[in-house]
Parts: C-alpha cells; structure tokens; sequence
C-alpha cells in the first residue's frame, strides 16, 4: 500500500503512515464512514423505492395526456372527474381517442387473516392501446365477467398461490364478496400504499366498487392524433375544460408531479430525504473527529517539517490524502453491507430497494466531497503548529 | 553574502508580547557569523540564544533591524520567501522531533523530499549512507519507538545533514545523548564545517562541547555580553 501510494503522489505517503501506524483509530474511523457510508444507502435505497413505486403504476398506462380533478396529488388520490369531461375533450382537434380510468384499493383476505391490499385498475378492455403492452396483451381475457390480471409480486400473497396460475391454471380468490378468476399475471410489485396490483376490466370493476360510477373515473386517459403537438393540444384542453375543477397534464407530467408529491410534501419522502442529510452529517463529525485529532497529535512532527521548508500546501495534501483514504475504505464495507442490507428489505418488504450504479457513484462521490468537507475543517488546526514553538 | 559571511545581523531587536505586556527579549545585536565554522551560543535561561537562533533559522518574523541570511534580507521578507531559504537550512532539536509513524529511513528522507522529487534509489543510497555514517546502518527500518534516545537523536540529525544544508542550527543537540555519542555529533558538525564548509550555530549549556567551537557567543538578558574564539 505505502509503495503504491509513494509511487502515486511521488512522496512518502504520510497521511496513510499515520492512519495506518495507530491502527485501533483508523478501524474506528473506517468504521465510522461505513456506518454514515449505510446510514445514506439505507435512506436512499427506501427513497428510490418510494420513487420506483411511486412511477410504477404509470408504466402500466399508455396515454398521451392525463386529465384528472384539481386535488389530485398522486394517481389515487384527489376527486373523481366527471365523465363528460372525456366527451368534451374528444371535440377538441388533436386528440384522437380517450379511455376513463378508474382506480380503487381491494381488500384480498388472506387465509391467516391477514389482509393484502391491491391498488385495482379498471380498464376499458375495449381500448387496449391504452394500456402498455404486457397489460394490452392480457386484456381480451378481461372480457369475461369477475376475471383479473394479478400480480406476482404482491406483498403478502403466498407465492405458492400461483403455483398453479403460472402453469395455466386460474387461480380464483374472493374480494369484497365476489370471486375473482385470474386469467393472466405481471410481475409489478408493491408499494407505499399498496401490496400489489390488480388490474380488471370497468365492468368488473364496477361490480367490485358498488359505490363508483361509470359516470365518474380517476382519470380519463388521451391520445393524440399522429403529427399533433402535445403542447397545443394541453393549451386547446385548457381552454375548453373548467380550470377550477380539472386539471390537464401530459402524462410523463402527472408522474412527475406525483413523484414531486412523494419525496417533497410527504412525510415519507421528507423523513427519508432528512435521514439522507443526518447520514453525511454523521461522517462528516466522524472524519473531521478523526483528522483533527489525528492534526493534534502530530502537531510537533508538522511543525518540525515547516522549519524544514515544507510548505503549507503539502500539510493540507496530508489531511486531504487522510480524508481520501477514509473516504474508500470506508465506503468499501458500507456499500458491501447495503448491498446485504437491500437484499434483505426486498425479501421483507417486497419494495423495489436496489443498488443501480449512479447511486452507488453518487454516494461514493458524495463520500469523497464529505471527508474532503471534514478534511478542510481539521486543516484549520494546522495554524497551530508553529516551528518556533519548537525550540 | 558579505565575503563568506552567511549570517549578518545589524541593529537586532526583537520584542514578545503587546502593550504593556510587551518585553524586549533581544537587544541590538550586531554580528557577523563566518561560513564553515561552528558557533556556539551560550547564556543562562531567557538569555536571549534560542530567540536568537529561531530569527536567524527563519522561524519568526524580523520585527526591528536587520538580518542578511545567505545574502536575502530578512526583514520583511514574504513566507514564501522565508520557506525556500528554511529548504537551505538544517535544524536539530532538542527533542528529536521524529515523525512516530515513518521509519528512520523515511524519517530523514523527508530532508530529502522537501528539495522536490528525484531518483527514488539515489534518495535512499543517501539516506542509508548518512545513517551508516551514524552508527545506525542496522537501524534503517527501525521505528522511532524502538530506538533509543541516543539513536533517535541520531536520526535527527541525519534528517538535518542529508539535504546538504549551507547552514545547520542545533538547540541543545547533545542534551539527550551520553558524553561519547555527544561529542560524536559535535565532531561530526565541525567536520562537515571544515570538509564542505556548512555553518553551525548551536545553542548549548555543555561546557564539554567548547573546546570544539571555533567561536563563543555569550548573551544575558538578550545582550551580546561576550564574543571569543577559544583555543
């Protein structure tokens, strides 16, 4: 190590001698950046789940534009919209075809007692090109009254429960005092606010939500002509519907606005975004602990190499080479963990915590520009190593 | 430089302290040190020498008078001005000053380093050399804790010759080292004085060490009391 690293900045390695001379401080310390290093991956890892499934259920969809009530944060919350507002919209040029939407939550009683909640989707199965492709493509068994698509990936739901859906088999289960058939399954996953999905055709589903009407979707779903431009239709759209009532956006915009909702007005994205902070707080107070006790302790040695003509560039390389050194080896274990720690809370949550490389770099950089942060600080004790202090 | 005069000082003074608190700890000293001789200091506590020593080592700031140190004025002279000539100097302390983590070898190469890179191989001959010339050929790995006072201050003195410096300060080089190994490193000084004509000025208490010096410097009460050339 000491070879490699005098070969690469072309001078003893000071700052991986002192590290490295008393070792008990150097593993807490390489200890502690791991534990800020998992602090961040855990925060992160749920926040990038809350974002993954919150995006999700929009790649189930496949519109052009999205018109929902005004109090509509999310995909399922917010008024229901009337009807007639798809019929308005279909007279305005550009658009081409419409679909309502309509979503609810279901109770799927589990054998235990336990309950599983599935966010349902009613579809027209009428207009598949609504629906992205694996869901289109499963639609025509919707047809068939009390059918559904389920979700593989439901939280709660034994996976032995499709056992024999996956071999052909219709897997039958009961919700709100209908039996449903499964005619079909897509891997989706859970979420925040649900266990998995559901996804029925707008009759099924009307006859699963007594209380809904065919008069009052979620949301009514647009599609454009070919050649249309997606912001003069939004204008026309504007123009015509009730502002103070309805809101039009295209539908990469309603993901995105949902997404927003999620992470900044939430309490979840807003505890988890805080966790992120407190995690670099807590490495950047453990290395600059580190460093400058580690400057304290040598102040005699530092002092000794500025009467020797160092200059004060080459003490700020020392905590800075320090900084770095802590920075790698203690993001080595902690991003080893997290990845153990992910693996874990996907087999208990069924969340969508993974490990993609930008985050994995973004912590490592966010890694690097903390302990230089904490190195910066520690430097500031350097000034106290006065060569005529030493006579 | 006047002639082979390294060190001129002209008007000397130097106080510590503001306001009323403010004391005159060196008192209109004007001298001229010749190159390749060994100078000792010497004078009771608060005498003035280490004070003294630490202006003309570049260590603090000229406040009144004049210092001329291999021919650069030092007062007024900028920090960067006062490293590149500390990188001409060697110093040895009283308290060895090593580095706890590096080895003897690496303890003196940082006398080395600090001239700028070079030949890795060629730093470390001369490393090894200087610390063979010491006695300490069987020490060159050896961390500062496993060597003994005596070795220690050795090394430290190996890390203030191996750059070659034009003049070397010593403070109380001999305070930690028993008669022999003392007067080992002082012979060691005017040798190399004499050799590759280095300047020494050393501050001392050990009477043991004037029969060496090519010349006394007496302070009190940071005054030039007395200046001789024994022998």
């Amino acid at each position: 190590m000491s070879t490699l690293l005098t070969w690469l900045f072309g001078r003893l390695p000071i700052g991986w001698l002192q590290l490295s001379h008393n070792r008990m401080r150097l593993v807490a310390a390489v200890a502690g950046v791991a534990f800020a290093n998992l602090l961040v991956f855990l925060q992160l890892g749920i926040l990038g789940a809350l974002n993954g499934a919150t995006v999700a259920p929009y790649a189930l969809l496949n519109a052009d534009i999205m018109i929902s009530a005004t109090d509509t944060h999310t995909l399922t919350d917010g008024s229901n919209i009337a009807r007639a507002r798809m019929f308005q919209a279909l007279g305005v040029p550009g658009v081409a075809s419409a679909m309502p939407l309509f979503l609810g939550t279901l109770e799927f009683k589990l054998p235990d007692g336990s309950v599983s909640k599935l966010q349902t989707f009613g579809f027209d199965v009428e207009r598949p090109g609504f629906a992205a492709p694996e869901v289109a493509a499963l639609l025509p068994g919707l047809e068939t009254e009390n059918s559904a698509i389920i979700d593989t990936k439901s939280r709660g739901i034994p996976k032995t429960a499709f056992a024999g859906l996956l071999a052909g088999k219709p897997f039958a289960f009961e919700v709100n005092g209908h039996t449903l058939s499964t005619i079909g399954s897509l891997a989706i996953g859970g979420g925040f606010t649900a266990d998995g999905t559901l996804i029925v055709s707008d009759q099924t589903f009307l006859r699963l939500f007594p209380n809904r009407s065919s008069g009052a979707p979620n949301h009514i779903l647009l599609k454009l002509n070919d050649g249309a431009a997606l912001p003069v239709v939004l204008n026309r759209l504007r123009a015509v519907l009730p502002v103070e009532s309805v809101m039009v956006r295209s539908l990469k915009d309603a993901a995105y606005a949902d997404y927003a909702y999620q992470t900044t007005q939430r309490p979840t994205g807003i505890i988890f975004g805080f966790g992120v902070l407190i995690g670099v707080i807590v490495g950047i107070v453990i290395v600059y602990q580190v460093l400058s006790t580690d400057v304290a302790d040598h102040l005699r040695e530092y002092a000794t190499f500025k009467a020797m003509g160092y200059p004060q560039r080459f003490f700020l390389g020392i905590v800075f080479e320090e900084a770095i050194i802590l920075a790698i080896f203690g993001f080595i274990p902690g991003f080893l963990v997290s990845l153990g720690l992910y693996a874990g809370l996907r087999a208990a949550s069924g969340l969508p915590v993974l490990m993609d490389p930008p985050r994995a770099i973004m912590v490592f950089v966010g890694t690097l520009v903390a302990c230089a942060i904490s190195g910066v600080i520690a430097t500031r004790r350097l000034a106290a190593a006065d060569p005529a202090d030493l006579f | 430089m006047v002639g082979n005069t390294p060190i001129i000082m002209r008007g000397l003074n130097h106080f510590f302290g503001e306001g009323e608190a403010r004391k005159q700890a060196i008192w209109d000293v004007n001298l001229a040190l010749e190159g390749g001789k060994l100078t000792v200091l010497m004078g009771p506590s608060g005498s003035g020498k280490t004070t003294l020593l630490t202006l003309m080592g570049c260590l603090r700031n000229v406040q009144e008078g004049s210092i001329e140190l291999m021919g650069h004025e030092l007062h007024g002279a900028s920090e960067a001005v006062l490293v590149r000539l500390r990188r001409r100097l060697g110093f040895i302390f009283q308290a060895h000053n090593l580095h706890e983590s590096l080895t003897a070898t690496q303890n003196v190469l940082m006398g080395l380093e600090v001239q700028g890179a070079g030949d890795r191989s060629k730093q470390l001959a001369a490393v090894h050399h200087i610390l063979g010339l010491l006695g300490l050929a069987d020490r060159v790995d050896y961390l500062p804790q496993n060597l003994s006072g005596g070795q220690k201050q050795r090394v430290a003195v190996a890390r203030a010759l191996v750059g070659n410096p034009e003049i070397i300060f010593a403070d109380e080089p001999t305070a930690a080292l028993d008669k022999d190994s003392g007067h080992n490193v002082v012979q060691m000084l005017k040798a190399l004085g004499q050799s590759r004509g280095v300047t020494t000025v050393m501050v001392t208490h050990d009477n043991r060490i004037l029969e060496l010096a090519d010349r006394v410097i007496t302070l009190e009460e940071g005054r030039v009391v007395g200046d001789s050339k024994p022998g």
